[in-house]
């Protein structure tokens, strides 16, 4: 299973990589293989307001459904344009093409603080291990 | 905005494999459903295993060699997928694929008496069955609910498999024993004596022919032979649940391995893949085919699920069920086992409501993505009077299925969703 380093993680299992002001979030590979092929994904419209730690979208696959969730406080950029024709990028690439949206950060003071609530890639390792995975 | 009696319902917070099998795990019978057959224990039986964990049957090692993702289903430790289940759906559709089956349950009928007791505990007429042949049937209460499906082969004037759903099959069994009472037939457990592996698709003749002793040409619908495959003597059955021809065979444990991988080696070059228990539960979606525990249980009859025709109220004799269910094909259906096809791509998952003017109307029982038609599908119960006016041509956008608070439009249409070209 690969967690790569430079990214953040929650416990619902999204990854989020903060450059500037920016978010890119998507869900892992640990996620991915537990759901199965994703047939479709619901991801919030450019424009909403998202919340962390709040659903915002839906991820579903051959067996089940499950909620996506916002990992930090912004507003939807953009979306993968990719997803709604490949929904499959998100098995085969979930960190790189398979990404899903991205937020612009309402941050207070932009000093490199991480929003609150996220996970490490050891710590996201040591959940998942938890798991039983 | 979460609905926790959705059973479908998963986060990804918990997308353990146990949670992304949910749909299987409708498939065993509740404790109060087992309670109802009459025996008062459920699921799997551990007999012989001692362990608490799930059984492995004797391939389990061979799937985790291939990368497997396994699943706890009806006690047993089963493939879910290997890799992507939708390419193995589609191998099965133009290829061929290949599935362990050794969670299956076997029991054996054997005796003077053995026809006439299965002729008295199921609604089938298995006295009627030649000798090679076999016949899907069913297990009913006494009240016509369906108890399980079946297969049962007749080995010999004398011998009959029955083949059981997993977690059925110690139901099965003991009703069995408890209906052949007082008569000259012995019923064994025979699951721990078989592997059970399918080879699934149109190119499973190409593939099975050069490994056989079995003329497959002659080996017809719904048959078994005696028979070796790659050098292990087997029980070779043209039966499948997939929609798709294909093959059963019947193992020796300890021949299963060198079945699988001669099979694989061989299949190979023809596109066959190994495919797993969610590829397995597609295929016999689209097939239009039951699951026991979604379309099938104690609250529905044979009728129910517009499968009357198993019910064999023309055999001589009593049989359990009898007058319940003869009473059941006489009177007008309540409620009709449907097809849908939604014009969303959320997927209508099984304990959704179906919606007719807004109004439920029924329940969804199965429902996927299809691969074949590239939409979602679902079984549906709907009332009778749904199921007529649904199909009239104004009926358009008077159906949906409630997904989690959102109507979204479906289309009924006639089972099954998908026929191999002839």
């Amino acid at each position: 299973m690969s967690v790569p380093e430079e990214l953040h993680y929650t416990p619902e299992h999204e990854w989020v990589a903060i450059s500037g002001s920016t978010a890119s979030i998507g869900i892992t590979d640990h996620a991915q293989r537990a759901l199965g092929d994703v047939v479709f994904v619901s991801a919030p419209a450019a424009g909403t307001k998202v919340t962390a730690g709040e659903p915002c979208g839906e991820v579903e696959s051959t067996k089940s459904v499950s909620d996506l969730y916002s990992p930090v406080d912004g507003e939807v950029t953009e979306v993968n344009p990719e997803i709604d024709d490949d929904p499959g990028l998100v098995n085969s690439d979930p960190y790189g093409a398979g990404w899903l949206f991205k937020v612009s950060l309402a941050l207070e003071g932009d000093d490199g603080e991480l929003p609150p609530g996220l996970l490490s890639a050891a710590e996201y390792t040591a959940l998942t291990a938890e798991d039983g995975s | 905005m979460t609905d926790p009696t959705d059973l479908a319902r998963t986060d990804l917070a918990r997308t353990d494999l146990a949670s992304t099998a949910t749909d299987f795990s409708a498939a065993g019978p509740s404790p109060a459903e087992a309670a109802a057959a009459g025996t008062g224990t459920a699921g799997p039986s551990p007999a012989g295993t001692g362990t608490t964990g799930p059984r492995r049957t004797p391939l389990t090692s061979v799937h985790e060699d291939l990368g497997a993702t396994l699943t706890d289903f009806a006690g047993w430790l089963m493939p879910l997928r290997y890799g992507s289940e939708i390419a193995e759906h589609r191998a099965v559709r133009t290829a061929a694929g290949l599935f362990d089956l050794s969670h299956m349950g076997e029991l054996m009928v054997s005796g003077p008496q053995a026809g006439a007791a299965l002729d008295y505990a199921l609604v089938g007429n298995m006295t009627a069955v030649s000798p090679g042949r076999a016949r899907y049937t069913m297990i009913c209460a006494p009240d016509g609910g369906v108890l399980d499906d079946l297969i049962v082969y007749r080995l010999a004037d004398t011998e009959f498999l029955v083949v059981a759903n997993a977690a059925n099959a110690a139901v099965v069994g003991s009703l069995l024993t408890e209906r052949a009472a007082g008569m000259d037939a012995a019923i064994t457990d025979r699951t721990s004596d078989y592997a059970l592996i399918a080879i699934q698709g149109p190119r499973s003749a190409d593939i099975l022919g050069p490994l056989t002793d079995a003329s497959l040409g002659d080996v017809k619908y719904y048959a078994s032979y005696p028979a070796t495959v790659a050098g292990a003597p087997v029980l070779l059955a043209r039966t499948g649940y997939t929609g798709e021809d294909g093959f059963e065979i019947f193992a020796r444990p300890q021949d299963a391995e060198v079945i699988w991988r001669t099979l694989s080696k061989a299949g190979a070059d023809h596109g066959l893949v190994p495919a797993g228990l969610a590829a397995r539960d597609t295929l016999r979606l689209e097939a239009g085919m039951p699951l026991y525990g979604s379309e099938l249980g104690p609250d529905l009859t044979p009728f129910d699920a517009g499968l009357g025709r198993v019910v064999k109220l023309d055999k001589s004799g009593d049989f359990v069920g009898r007058a319940a269910l003869a009473a059941r094909a006489q009177a007008a259906p309540e409620r009709a086992l449907v097809g849908l096809v939604s014009q969303s791509r959320r997927v209508p998952r099984h304990g959704y409501r179906v919606l007719w003017d807004g109004a439920a109307c029924g329940t969804v029982t199965s429902g996927a993505p299809s691969p074949t038609l590239g939409a979602p599908i679902a079984m549906a119960y709907v009332t009778a009077a749904v199921a007529q006016e649904a199909t009239r041509p104004d009926a358009a956008g008077r159906l949906a299925v409630d997904v989690r608070g959102r109507a979204e439009p479906a289309r009924l249409v006639p089972l099954p969703f998908y026929r191999r070209p002839a």
